[in-house]
């Protein structure tokens, strides 16, 4: 038998300050995550500068707690992952500075992990990977579809020209002057709708898999705004469920084409807008009678977490890729 | 006691290794580069150079600021996570305090301090007593003009000591005459293994409440005060 692999986690690429221990790249021995979300809410949004404050405040707290739940010594553990990018560089800097100084006093290797592969990863935690797979990433930062032939083998097939998913839920939710974060706020408010708007769907070039969400914003601004001109009632369950719908469309289609073409054995979705339900249903409609497997994982899975940055930094250390002392934080780190 | 002290809250990077107070190592640059990349290689190659391993370090004492936010938080991050998986104690030391080690033979009054852009400082006044350093004003982050002001009512010497004494030389003389006193280059830096000197061993904290002292507010947050005040 060979033996168990255990790699602790550590997440701050945004405003979530996380550390996580996971065995063989499976099975979670612990999750620790301390949002900022209430720090953050008053300004409509992340400040980098208090989320790197936080991170700095939380760190060792936080890590204490991922030993302590996973109830494991510094002996079980084989190397720290950490996410080096992307992200807010001050951010990042803190939880890389935390990885380093462990590597060093534990003697262990130091493994940079890209925060889209721990998001893709995330979903190993729930079920082995089948490989040619295919994932759609959907976050506040992030809209991409990523082929992998393997593991630790990443092919950008598209990504979004403008703004992300995430970025495109947030900016509609303050036209309609809902609080921050605003994803959950449309979703609910989309459930109670009818997608009477027709809103553009940006498909783009058809032999592509990129995607584009400004074109689809301007639309909704304009809706609101010759509303308001004409002194129409506005439905905002309605313009949530419009918007919503189509940026549901374009992404369950493009999926839909891109799992076709490269005949994958799965599906994944990863990242925070993964939590949305109007997406996850629609996905799982159109999927139901299809031969791959689709994968969503649990909702405290698709928001930022140091379980998917252990996950991912497992097959990385498996690979034998390991990071030097002077690693920095890369805010647009591409992903390879 | 094996000490590691570091320092990374301004553009000087520092690391010392002390046994029982004496210097065994010491490295420092003041360079225009990140401390991101430069500090745990530091930290490694001085440690192999004296043949130290991690297990041998008994105290850790780190910068905690003010400076450089960015800094600060490496250097404190760094420190701690090592005092915390090493089990061992952890001091921050004041950077401010830290720089005015740098005149501890001083007769006269000692004011260090760092650019806070917008010519604005983190200071305090400080005095040399049996070896020891006494404030004689808080650290604060203040206005160049407004704390000249307050230094020439004390009609007093003062030693001013910072690694942006160009800066404000001219505005300092202007203020204080033949009061003003500098020290030659090489003394406005923080030599690392002066945070030790500078350490108060009753200042010892638990590795999670150390905290970086920014002594100002982040941005957002001042803004977000001032509207909040202006709306009540
Ligand atoms: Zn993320």
């Amino acid at each position: 038998m060979t033996k168990d692999v255990m790699i602790l986690g550590i997440e701050t690429s945004c405003d979530e300050t996380a550390a996580a221990i996971v065995k063989n790249g499976r099975t979670l021995l612990s999750n620790v995550v301390a949002s900022q979300i209430e720090s953050h809410q008053r300004f409509g949004g992340v400040v980098p500068e208090i989320a790197s404050r936080h991170h700095v405040e939380q760190m060792t707290i936080v890590l204490e707690e991922a030993f302590e739940q996973a109830d494991v010594t510094w002996d079980d553990i084989d190397a720290i992952a950490v996410t080096e990018g992307p992200g807010l560089v001050g951010a990042l800097l803190v939880g890389i500075s935390a990885a380093k100084a462990l590597a060093f006093a534990k003697q262990k290797p130091l493994i940079g992990v890209h925060h889209i592969a721990g998001h893709i990863y995330a979903n190993r935690l729930q079920q082995e990977f089948s490989f040619p797979l295919l994932s759609l990433i959907v976050s506040g930062g992030h809209t991409e579809l990523v082929l992998m032939r393997g593991h630790g083998d990443y092919e950008l097939l598209g990504e979004t020209l403008d703004d992300a998913a995430g970025e495109a839920f947030d900016k509609v939710a303050r036209m309609l002057k809902l609080p921050y974060p605003g994803g959950p706020h449309i979703d609910q408010l989309a459930e109670h709708g009818q997608p009477t708007i027709e809103f553009p769907r940006a498909w783009l070039d058809k032999d592509r898999y990129d995607f584009s969400f400004s074109g689809l914003k301007s639309a909704v601004n304009n809706y609101l705004h010759n509303a308001k001109q004409r002194e129409e009632e506005i439905i905002k369950e309605d313009v949530a469920a419009s918007f919503q719908a189509s940026v549901i469309d374009v992404h369950v289609e493009k999926t839909y084409r891109a799992a076709l073409q490269y005949d994958v054995q799965q599906v994944i979705v990863a990242g925070g807008v993964a939590a949305n339900q109007g997406l996850r249903f629609a996905l799982e409609e159109k999927f139901a009678h299809e031969k791959f497997q689709l994968l969503i994982p649990p909702l405290y899975l698709c928001t930022d977490n140091a379980a998917m940055i252990a996950a991912a930094g497992t097959i990385a250390y498996e690979q034998g890729y390991r990071s030097a002392w002077d690693m920095n934080a890369h805010p647009s780190l591409p992903l390879r | 006691m094996n000490l590691l002290a570091i320092n990374t809250s301004d553009q000087v990077l520092g690391v010392a290794l002390l046994k029982n107070g004496q210097i065994i190592g010491q490295y420092t640059t003041n360079l225009r580069k990140g401390h991101a990349t430069r500090l745990m290689p530091a930290i490694v190659d001085l440690m192999e150079e004296v043949n130290w391993t991690p297990q041998d370090l008994e105290k850790i004492v780190v910068a905690k600021g003010p400076g450089s936010y960015t800094g600060v938080r490496i250097g404190l991050t760094t420190a701690k996570t090592l005092a915390w998986a090493l089990k061992l104690p952890i001091e921050g030391v004041s950077s401010i305090r830290a720089l005015a080690y740098q005149a501890i033979f001083s007769p006269y009054l000692i004011s260090p301090f760092f650019d806070a852009r917008r010519e604005r400082i983190y200071t305090g006044l400080f005095k040399s007593s049996d070896g020891h350093l006494v404030h004689v004003k808080d650290e604060q982050n203040i206005a160049m003009s407004k704390w000249l002001e307050k230094l020439v009512a004390l009609n007093e010497k003062i030693l001013f000591l910072s690694p942006s004494i160009s800066l404000y030389k001219e505005m300092i003389e202007e203020a204080l005459g033949r009061n003003a006193l500098f020290a030659s280059e090489s003394y406005n830096i923080i030599q690392p293994a002066h945070l030790a000197l500078a350490s108060i061993p009753e200042n010892e904290t638990n590795v999670h409440t150390l905290i970086p002292n920014y002594l100002r507010l982040a941005e957002a947050e001042a803004k977000w005060r001032e509207q909040k005040g202006a709306n009540e």
